[in-house]
C-alpha cells in the first residue's frame, strides 16, 4: 500500500469542548487505485484528508491518535521541515475552490516554477521550461501565453489545472483530491475528470477523492468510503456499493440521487432529519434519529465495523443481522 | 393564456470592458400548473432571465407578460400587484434571510407590504410555516438557528406567502446536501400538487431538473439552444450543446458510468462580452461548419413539440 491512514482521530479542541471530527478512520489507497471518500458536509472528510497531509489548523485541531503511513513511513510525528519535503513530493493535494487556493499576485509561472525549485528539483530555467510542459500536460489552452497570466484572469476550469499542474509537479505518489470538481460547470467537470483519469493512468498515482456527489464517485472511483458523523461507515468496491449498500445512510445517499435517464419515481426518496452537530453527536449510533432500520440497541451502543464480506466492511447493527 | 410568456427579451450590462448581452432574445411560454426547468453553465444568462420577470434588472429590449400583462411599464400599486403573482426563491438560503430579523418577521413581511394587518399575518404565519414542516415556535427564532434545508424552507414558506401563481426558483438546492436536497425538491413537488403553483426551475444540475420538470428549456451564451418536453429533452437531444450537457453530466451508477459513450466537450464558454459571431455555440460546436460563423441559427421547431436552434437538425 501506497498510502495506508490506520485508526485516525482527529480532535476539535474548542471553547464549546471536544469534537471528535475524525474518529478512528482507517483507509488505504494503492497505486493506480482511486478511493472516494464520501459524505455530506461536516461528515470529516475534508478534515481527514487535511490529517493525511498534516495541514491541520493548531489550534484547534489535532491528531489525537492513529497512523498515516506514507510509502512505508509514518508520517504523523515527523517535523514539520520534513512534511514540507514530503508534501509536493511524495503526496499533493487539490482544492475545491481552484481561484483561493493559488496567490492573487503571483503568476501562474511562477506559482508552478516555486514548487519546481523549492523541491531543488530543477533550477530557475530549467524550470521554466518544466512549467510549461506541466501546463501542456493538463491541457491548458494557449499554454505559453498562460505563463504570464494571473490567477484572476484564468476561468475556474483553468485554475483548476494550474492546481493540478503545481500538485503533479514533482511526481508525488499519493494525489488527494477534495472536491475538486463541485465549483466547476459540469462540461467542465467532465474536462478535470477525464484528466486526472489520465494523469493517474500514466503515472500510477495513487489517488483519495473527496466529493458529496455520487455521480462523480460513478465515475471515477474503485472504492468507496462512506463517512458520516466523523466516521467510516462502509467501505465497498464501487459496484457493490452502488449494487448492494449495507448501510442505510449508504442506501438514502443513493436512493436520494436521481439517474438521468431513469423512469421518474413520484417522489424522490430522502433521509428525514439532518447531520448532527459534532458537538452534540446521540450516544449510539449517530445516524439512528435518521435511520428506517432503527432498532432499541443502536440508540444505547455504536456498533463497530464489521468485515461481511471480502474488501466490504460496515458499522451497522441491522445490516449484521441481515 | 400563458401564465407566463418572453418574447425577444434581451437584458444588457454595461460594464468597464463592454456590453455584456448576459440575455439575448429569449421567447418561451410556461403554461399554468408547469413546472419548466431552465439549464445552462455559469454565467449563460438564466438567473438574469429569472430576475428580468420580476423587473429586477432592466429590459433592453422585447416584452414579458405576466397573465397576459406587459410588465414593462407596471410601477408602484401595478408593481406589486404583478410581484404578488410571481415570487422567487434563492440559491443561498443564508444570504436570502435578514439574520436580525426574525422567520416570523421575514415571512410576515411580504403580507404586510401587501396591506394585511398585522393578526391576520401572524396566523398565516403559522399557516405557511406548517406547510414547509417548520415547527410553530419557529417564528420566533433566527435564522441563524436554522440548518441550511431549513433555511430554505423558510424561504420557501416567504415566496408562497401571497399565493403567487408562479415561483421563480433560482438553483434552489445547489447548497444543500443530497439528503436535504431530497426533501426540498419533495416539498416543492408537494406544493405544486396542493396549490397548483408553477415554477420556473433554474439550475445547472441536470439530475435535478430531470426530476421535477415537465419541459426543459436550455441556455447557452444568453440564447435559448433547445426547449422541449422533459422526456425528449433526455431520450432524444437534438441540439448539440444540449447533447454535450447531458454527455458531461455524471450518471450515479457505475455500470452505466462505464458503458455510455461519451464525448467530452472541449473548451471554455467564450466571454459574453465578445460573444462568438453566427451561433454563439460554433467555436465548441463538433458538427459546427462554415455556415455557423456568419448565420445565426433561430429557435425552429424540430418535431416532437421540440424546438432547437441549429442548422444541422
Amino acid at each position: 500500500m501506497i498510502l495506508d491512514v490506520r485508526d485516525l482521530s482527529t480532535t476539535l479542541f474548542t471553547r464549546r469542548g471536544e469534537m471528535k471530527a475524525v474518529d478512528g478512520l482507517s483507509l488505504s489507497v494503492d497505486a493506480g487505485e482511486t478511493v472516494a471518500l464520501v459524505g455530506e458536509s461536516g461528515c470529516g472528510k475534508s478534515l481527514s484528508a487535511l490529517s493525511i497531509m498534516r495541514l491541520l489548523p493548531d489550534p484547534p485541531a489535532r491528531i489525537v491518535a492513529g497512523e498515516v503511513r506514507l510509502n512505508g513511513r509514518n508520517v504523523v510525528g515527523v517535523p514539520e521541515e520534513t512534511m514540507l519535503d514530503i508534501r509536493g513530493k511524495e503526496i499533493g493535494m487539490i482544492f475545491q475552490d481552484p481561484m483561493s487556493s493559488l496567490n492573487p499576485v503571483a503568476t501562474i509561472e511562477k506559482q508552478i516554477t516555486e514548487v519546481l525549485t523549492t523541491h531543488g528539483e530543477l533550477r530557475a530555467k530549467a524550470a521554466r521550461a518544466r512549467t510549461r510542459e506541466l501546463l501542456e500536460l493538463v491541457g491548458m489552452p494557449d499554454a505559453t501565453r498562460r505563463l504570464e497570466a494571473y490567477p484572476h484572469q484564468l476561468s475556474g476550469g483553468m485554475c483548476q489545472r494550474v492546481m493540478i499542474a503545481m500538485a503533479i509537479a514533482c511526481s508525488p505518489s499519493v494525489l488527494i483530491a477534495d472536491e475538486p470538481t463541485t465549483a466547476l460547470d459540469v462540461t467542465v467537470q467532465a474536462q478535470v475528470l477525464a484528466l486526472l483519469k489520465r494523469l493517474q493512468a500514466d503515472r500510477g498515482m495513487a489517488m483519495i477523492f473527496i466529493t458529496h456527489d455520487l455521480g462523480v464517485v460513478a465515475e471515477t472511483a474503485d472504492r468507496v468510503v462512506v463517512m458520516y458523523a466523523g466516521r467510516k461507515v462502509e467501505e465497498a468496491p464501487v459496484d457493490d456499493l452502488f449494487e448492494a449498500p449495507l448501510h442505510p445512510y449508504t442506501a438514502g445517499l443513493i436512493a436520494a440521487t436521481p439517474i438521468p435517464g431513469a423512469e421518474r419515481a413520484a417522489r424522490l426518496a430522502d433521509i428525514p432529519g439532518m447531520v448532527p452537530p459534532l458537538s452534540d453527536l446521540p450516544r449510539g449510533c449517530a445516524f439512528a434519529p435518521r435511520c428506517p432500520k432503527v432498532m432499541e440497541r443502536c440508540r444505547r451502543e455504536r456498533p463497530q465495523l464489521t468485515e461481511p464480506a471480502a474488501g466490504r466492511s460496515v458499522a451497522c447493527f441491522a445490516a449484521e443481522k441481515g | 393564456m400563458s401564465l407566463l410568456a418572453l418574447r425577444d427579451v434581451h437584458v444588457r450590462f454595461n460594464t468597464a470592458a463592454g456590453v455584456v448581452r448576459t440575455v439575448n432574445g429569449v421567447s418561451l411560454e410556461l403554461a399554468k400548473g408547469e413546472t419548466l426547468g431552465l439549464v445552462g453553465e455559469s454565467g449563460c444568462g438564466k438567473s438574469t432571465l429569472g430576475k428580468a420577470i420580476l423587473k429586477l434588472v432592466p429590459l433592453a429590449g422585447g416584452e414579458i407578460l405576466v397573465d397576459g400583462v406587459d410588465i414593462a411599464p407596471l410601477q408602484r400599486e401595478r408593481l406589486s400587484e404583478m410581484r404578488r403573482t410571481v415570487q422567487m426563491i434563492f440559491q443561498d438560503p443564508y444570504g436570502s434571510l435578514n439574520p436580525r430579523s426574525t422567520v416570523g418577521r421575514s415571512v410576515a413581511q411580504p403580507l404586510i407590504i401587501a396591506g394585511s394587518k398585522p393578526a391576520a399575518a401572524a396566523a398565516r404565519v403559522d399557516t405557511l410555516l406548517g406547510w414547509v414542516g417548520l415547527p410553530a415556535d419557529a417564528k420566533q427564532r433566527y435564522p441563524h438557528e436554522f440548518s441550511g434545508g431549513q433555511r430554505q424552507r423558510i424561504g420557501i414558506a416567504r415566496a408562497l406567502a401571497l399565493s403567487p401563481k408562479l415561483i421563480i426558483c433560482d438553483e434552489p438546492v445547489s447548497a444543500l446536501d443530497v439528503s436535504v436536497r431530497a426533501q426540498v425538491i419533495n416539498l416543492l413537488e408537494d406544493l405544486k400538487s396542493r396549490f397548483g403553483v408553477s415554477y420556473l426551475f433554474i439550475s445547472h444540475d441536470l439530475s435535478v431538473v430531470e426530476h421535477i420538470a415537465d419541459r426543459v428549456a436550455v441556455m447557452y451564451l444568453g440564447t435559448l439552444v433547445e426547449l422541449g418536453g422533459r422526456d425528449q429533452i433526455w431520450r432524444n437531444p437534438q441540439h448539440p450543446y444540449t447533447k454535450a450537457l447531458l454527455a458531461a453530466a455524471p450518471i450515479a451508477n457505475p455500470k452505466l458510468a462505464r458503458a455510455r459513450q461519451r464525448t467530452v466537450l472541449q473548451g471554455e464558454l467564450p466571454s459574453p462580452i465578445d460573444p462568438p459571431t453566427g451561433c454563439p455555440f460554433h467555436s465548441r460546436c463538433p458538427i459546427a461548419q462554415a455556415r455557423c460563423k456568419t448565420d445565426r441559427p433561430m429557435l425552429r421547431p424540430v418535431g416532437n413539440d421540440t424546438r432547437a436552434a441549429c442548422h444541422f437538425i
